[in-house]
């Protein structure tokens, strides 16, 4: 038989069954858009993930003390008798690397903060007026830390829109004194927003000096030192420069770790990429139970055209030319199902893009064709038994068939 | 060398435990051009020998020979091929494909060939014309006649214009005039020098075959022939 001709033969037994047709369309359909809007869905998750990591910022290289070998993740909280990082070393980092533009020290604890009779235990940032800018923060409300030599402590605090709401109501606290444990700040500024990252929710935080927060906690080490970078310079060329000035900080030994939220967003990229592979699998199931469906109604299709296949079995249809005809309408049924659930899947997921316009759902071009072509395959495999019984039909049994 | 040659065939159906013997060292030799009726009960054989005939079933042991060529060991797809260049069917229940058209269903076995389109209709025509369905080309079976059916049916099995003709009771789902004209069509075939065996249960339908084969128990039991009797 002739391609065409097996096309067209199958499009008109199609048309004249269109209940079976349209069933394993749906099946076939909704298969598809499940996978393609599941892992939409993951994607979007991704994207959303991704894009809050990059709040943090791209040429960031974050330093904090003690030694530890890994790309991510987070260094020893406690352990490792490392040396400190000092405020010095990290005064001197910028001004002995040129690739370095801010170095922004990091202390952070839990201090008492209270206001007249009011008072509240929150967490004690210290840090610099850059700290603002590179974590993307804002003020709705006063100043910022005053910017210059961030190794003299001044007294100036930024509090979180919850905090002032906890302190002030709706008073006014630019200008006021608060009291942070035994010491005394005049509130600069208030933090807009959720001013919430990595974990860590500003609202509920006072920010400070970290020269003030050392002396508040006693301290002399830093958390954390990050480092933005200037543009046009190697990461990694940048990364081991800091490291020997570190060496030579500390008699010649390497005790602290420097990581990149690059190679942090790479492990968290590479688990919500299985994430979406995992949604896209449970999907991919549903086209399976759609294969199901494919074999009982091509089967019964089978039985119902027994005397059918007799006669063209007669007028000289091989075994294989029976074959080819169930196949080929299995697979326009299939194909026309998946085309369906494309279309179905996309708006999906242009939808769910109006109805959540904060996550970037979209469909990878993988999942499309994969989808797609397990639907096919599907689709195949499923009618490969139906299709082989009626070729191996007796011609003269099925022509005797009532 | 006879058109058809049939030598020691033999065939059993199983069911269950027991088989039973339907051909039973059938032996039979046809001329081309020959019309030939086979008669019988039912359960005589006469249909599974037609099958036989037909390439629509293989038997158990014995040789068939259809135009010089040895059948039995062929290929399932050569049998199919023998099957569309050599063998029209026409059966009692027509078997027409309802959702087809009748041309559509004239089309059928040159479909199965891989004729071009052009040329099928082309030769669907043709034949058409030749028994009075032109004007019912577009209709489904449905529309059309039991007689019409037959002949649509009848058009559809000498389409590729085959040297042998099998009818299983042609006139059984049919009308006395309409099973008159399908029977006058039948042998105006035969007369164009087309082979044609027709199983029959009717007597004056078989009656009118120059050569009369009786079966009964799987054996050919009867073989009279019109140039016999002028012998």
């Amino acid at each position: 038989m002739r391609a065409a001709d097996l096309l067209h033969f199958s499009a008109q037994t199609l048309a004249r069954q269109r209940s079976r047709g349209i069933m394993i369309l749906c099946a076939m359909g909704l298969g598809v858009a499940a996978v393609l809007a599941l892992t939409a869905l993951g994607e979007g998750a991704r994207g959303y993930v991704m894009n809050e990591f990059t709040s943090i910022g791209k040429n960031i290289l974050v330093m904090m003390p003690g030694r530890k070998q890994t790309t991510g993740g987070m260094p020893p909280v406690t352990g490792s008798a490392a040396r400190d990082i000092t405020l010095e070393e990290a005064y001197l980092l910028p001004r002995r690397i040129s690739a370095i533009e801010e170095a922004v020290p990091l202390i952070i604890g839990s201090a008492r903060v209270s206001y007249n009779e009011r008072g509240r235990q929150v967490t004690a940032l210290g840090t610099t007026s850059v700290f603002l800018e590179l974590r993307h923060l804002s003020l709705t409300l006063g100043n910022n830390l005053p910017a210059g030599d961030f190794r003299r402590a001044g007294g100036d605090a930024i509090i979180g829109e919850k905090l002032k709401q906890a302190l002030f109501d709706a008073r006014p606290a630019l200008g006021e004194f608060i009291r942070i444990g035994d010491s005394r700040f005049r509130v600069v500024g208030v933090l807009g927003g959720r001013g919430d990252a990595m974990g860590m929710d500003l609202s509920d935080a006072v920010i400070i000096p970290v020269a003030a927060a050392q002396r508040l906690f006693n301290v002399s080490g830093l958390f954390r030192v990050m480092m933005s970078l200037r543009d046009g310079y190697a990461v990694a060329d940048v990364k081991k420069r800091i490291e020997i000035a570190m060496q030579s900080f500390h008699q010649g030994e390497l005790d602290v770790t420097i990581v990149s939220p690059d190679s942090m967003m790479a492990t968290f990229d590479n688990i919500l990429i299985a994430m979406t592979l995992a949604v896209g699998a449970i999907g991919a199931i549903s086209l399976l139970v759609a294969g199901v469906l494919i074999m009982n109604v091509m089967l019964i299709s089978v039985s119902q055209r027994t005397r059918e296949i007799g006669l063209l079995k007669a007028l000289g249809a091989s075994s294989s030319d029976i074959m080819r005809v169930f196949l080929t309408e299995a697979m326009l049924m299939t194909g026309a199902g998946a085309f369906v659930g494309v279309v179905v899947g996309l708006l999906l997921v242009w939808s769910g893009r109006l109805a959540f316009p904060d996550i970037p759902f979209h469909t990878p071009l993988w999942a499309l064709f994969t989808a797609v072509a397990v639907a096919l395959l599907t689709g195949l495999a499923f009618s490969w038994l139906p299709a082989r019984r009626a070729s191996l039909l007796q011609p003269v049994d099925a022509l005797q068939k009532p | 060398m006879a058109f058809i040659e049939i030598q020691n065939v033999s065939k059993s159906f199983r069911s269950g435990n027991t088989s039973r013997g339907v051909l039973k060292n059938v032996n039979l030799s046809v001329d081309e051009g020959e019309f030939v009726s086979i008669a019988g009960f039912t359960g005589s054989g006469k249909s599974t020998l037609l099958n036989m005939l037909g390439l629509l079933d293989k038997p158990d042991r014995g040789i068939y020979r259809l135009a010089g060529i040895e059948t039995t060991e062929l290929g399932e797809e050569r049998r199919a091929k023998l099957r569309r260049e050599q063998i029209g069917f026409v059966f009692q229940s027509f078997h027409l494909i309802s959702r087809l058209s009748a041309q559509e269903n004239i089309e059928l076995p040159m479909l199965l060939e891989g004729v071009v389109p052009r040329e099928r209709q082309r030769l669907a025509r043709e034949v058409m014309e030749r028994l009075s369905l032109a004007d019912r080309a577009h209709h489904q079976p449905g529309q059309l006649s039991g007689g019409q059916r037959q002949r649509v049916a009848i058009a559809r099995a000498i389409v590729m214009r085959p040297s042998l003709l099998l009818a299983d009771e042609p006139t059984g789902n049919l009308d006395s005039h309409s099973g008159g004209e399908a029977m006058a069509l039948l042998e105006e075939l035969n007369r164009s020098g087309i082979t044609l065996l027709m199983v029959t249960h009717d007597p004056s339908l078989g009656g009118r075959a120059r050569r009369r084969i009786r079966m009964a128990d799987g054996k050919i039991t009867a073989d009279a022939s019109d140039d016999d009797a002028r012998r």
